[in-house]
């Protein structure tokens, strides 16, 4: 108990500081799960709708696989990135190795799935719902994947905060195809984990805290904004 | 466009026979009600002639190709589909869809809503309103774009009786302005009321299509006569 109320005093004062290390490293945090996910939903949005309106052979298997892929380990993502960016992997040659783009590649792999699988379910409620009306006035498959990306915004932000969630609370890709640099790779998560190895729970506590507010802070803002909770309606 | 044949058409799922084979004209101008029992095949004719369903045999045939034929097509489904938007967005979706400027949309849109009486609620979630409403403005998305054959599949089915008859003039008010329509109901009155000629169906099977004054003198089978006196169609 001693510790947890050191860690919350401890985040307040770095907080109420501006502890610089603590704001980079909060701004890296962001820039990378950010990137990724914006990277993430303009993959997985259409993808999602586009499963939602046709029927093609494979169809089945790939909602299967994205559904499986939900559950990807973060560590086997990180050491297959690893792999392929580390010097004498296939694209060793584009030196991304222990950069923010590495993780951002790794964060991108993990989120996609879930992302594109939580997209899909809502789309493809609102298709049964809209199929009908859609094909009964000539609508091209692509405006079909463009009205249900439309129709289902609010559903789909809560489709991006699970991936944000994901992506921001993540360590195991990261350690490994970030290395946790100081300065340089290094994010809220790695830093906790650094700082637990270190004994230092206090500050360990204190970042913790920092990053639950951090998720919190951005769960908020994006319902605000998106305004997901007024009138009832999805 | 017009005549409209259906030749041969028949339905199977599983194959069991849904509908047919039906062999039917329809011609340019009133209004044609398909009238029959609950499970007589209306719905499944309807959605046959408009593309809805995939023919198992047969084929629907305009003077014009299918695909210009389409673009001409509307229909109103028993259940209302509402888009989760505004009245307004209901409305004027056919014309976006179209490409139509968004000026031009929006001033149709408001006047098809005055005449459906919602110029009130143009603002509102269109799946917020009652099902009389939603139904008005689904006749009247349809009808926004002028479409040369609107296909109703028991609009009114569960409508108080001055919502139907508010729709009724509608229907009646776009018939006269050029629109073929074909409607089906199990409602003998509405028939009487809308019809100029009647498609009576049994069992999947078109068992008479002639003038309304003719069926009602002479109607052509025993489950027609039947179902003109109000037993029970078997």
């Amino acid at each position: 108990m001693n510790e947890i109320s050191q860690g919350l005093i401890q985040a307040f004062w770095l907080v109420l500081s501006f502890d610089s290390e603590l704001i980079t490293i909060s701004l890296r945090s962001l820039y990378v799960t950010l990137t990724a996910l914006t990277i993430s939903t303009l993959i997985a949005f259409p993808l999602a709708a586009f499963l939602a309106v046709t029927h093609f052979q494979f169809r089945q298997a790939i909602i299967a696989t994205l559904n499986a892929l939900m559950g990807l380990p973060p560590v086997v993502v990180g050491l297959i990135v690893y792999i392929i960016f580390s010097r004498s992997g296939p694209l060793g040659v584009l030196g991304l190795l222990y950069t923010t783009s590495a993780m951002i590649i790794a964060q991108v792999i993990i989120i996609t799935p879930l992302v594109t699988s939580i997209a899909h379910q809502s789309m493809q409620e609102l298709w049964a719902d809209y199929r009908n009306l859609l094909i009964s006035i000539n609508v091209s498959k692509m405006q079909s994947v463009g009205i249900l990306m439309w129709d289902s915004k609010k559903a789909l932000i809560t489709a991006s905060l699970a991936g944000f969630g994901r992506g921001i609370g993540e360590v195991g890709a990261i350690m490994i195809v970030g290395g946790n640099i100081d300065n340089a790779t290094r994010v809220l998560t790695t830093a906790i984990s650094l700082e637990t190895s270190r004994g230092d729970f206090a500050l360990a506590l204190a970042l913790g805290f920092v990053l639950i507010s951090l998720a919190i802070s951005v769960s908020f803002a994006t319902h605000w904004f998106g305004k997901t909770e007024r009138g009832g309606l999805q | 466009m017009f005549p409209l044949r259906a030749i041969d058409v028949k339905i199977e799922i599983k194959r069991k026979r849904l509908i047919g084979p039906i062999n039917l004209e329809i011609k340019q101008n009133g209004i044609s009600i398909l009238l029959g029992a609950n499970g007589s095949g209306k719905t499944t004719l309807l959605e046959a002639i408009h593309g809805l369903r995939k023919l198992s045999a047969g084929k629907v045939e305009w003077t014009i190709s299918n695909s210009l034929a389409a673009a001409e097509q509307a229909f109103v489904f028993q259940s209302p589909i509402m888009l989760r938007r505004t009245v307004a967005e209901n409305l004027a979706f056919p014309l976006k869809v179209r490409r139509i400027s968004k000026s031009v949309a929006t001033t149709e849109a408001m006047i098809w809503a005055k005449k459906i009486g919602l110029e009130e609620k143009i603002k509102q979630q269109a799946v917020l309103l009652s099902g009389g409403e939603m139904q008005a403005i689904a006749v009247a998305r349809a009808l926004i774009t002028k479409p040369k054959m609107l296909f109703l599949d028991e609009p009114t089915a569960s409508l108080d009786g001055a919502t139907k008859k508010a729709i009724e003039d509608i229907l009646i008010s776009a018939s006269s302005n050029g629109t073929k329509i074909l409607m089906s109901t199990h409602d003998l009155g509405q028939a009487k009321r809308l019809a100029k000629d009647i498609i009576f169906l049994h069992n999947g099977i078109v068992e008479a299509h002639c003038s309304k004054e003719k069926f009602l003198a002479e109607p052509p089978s025993k489950a027609a006569k039947q179902f003109l006196e109000g037993d029970i169609v078997l």
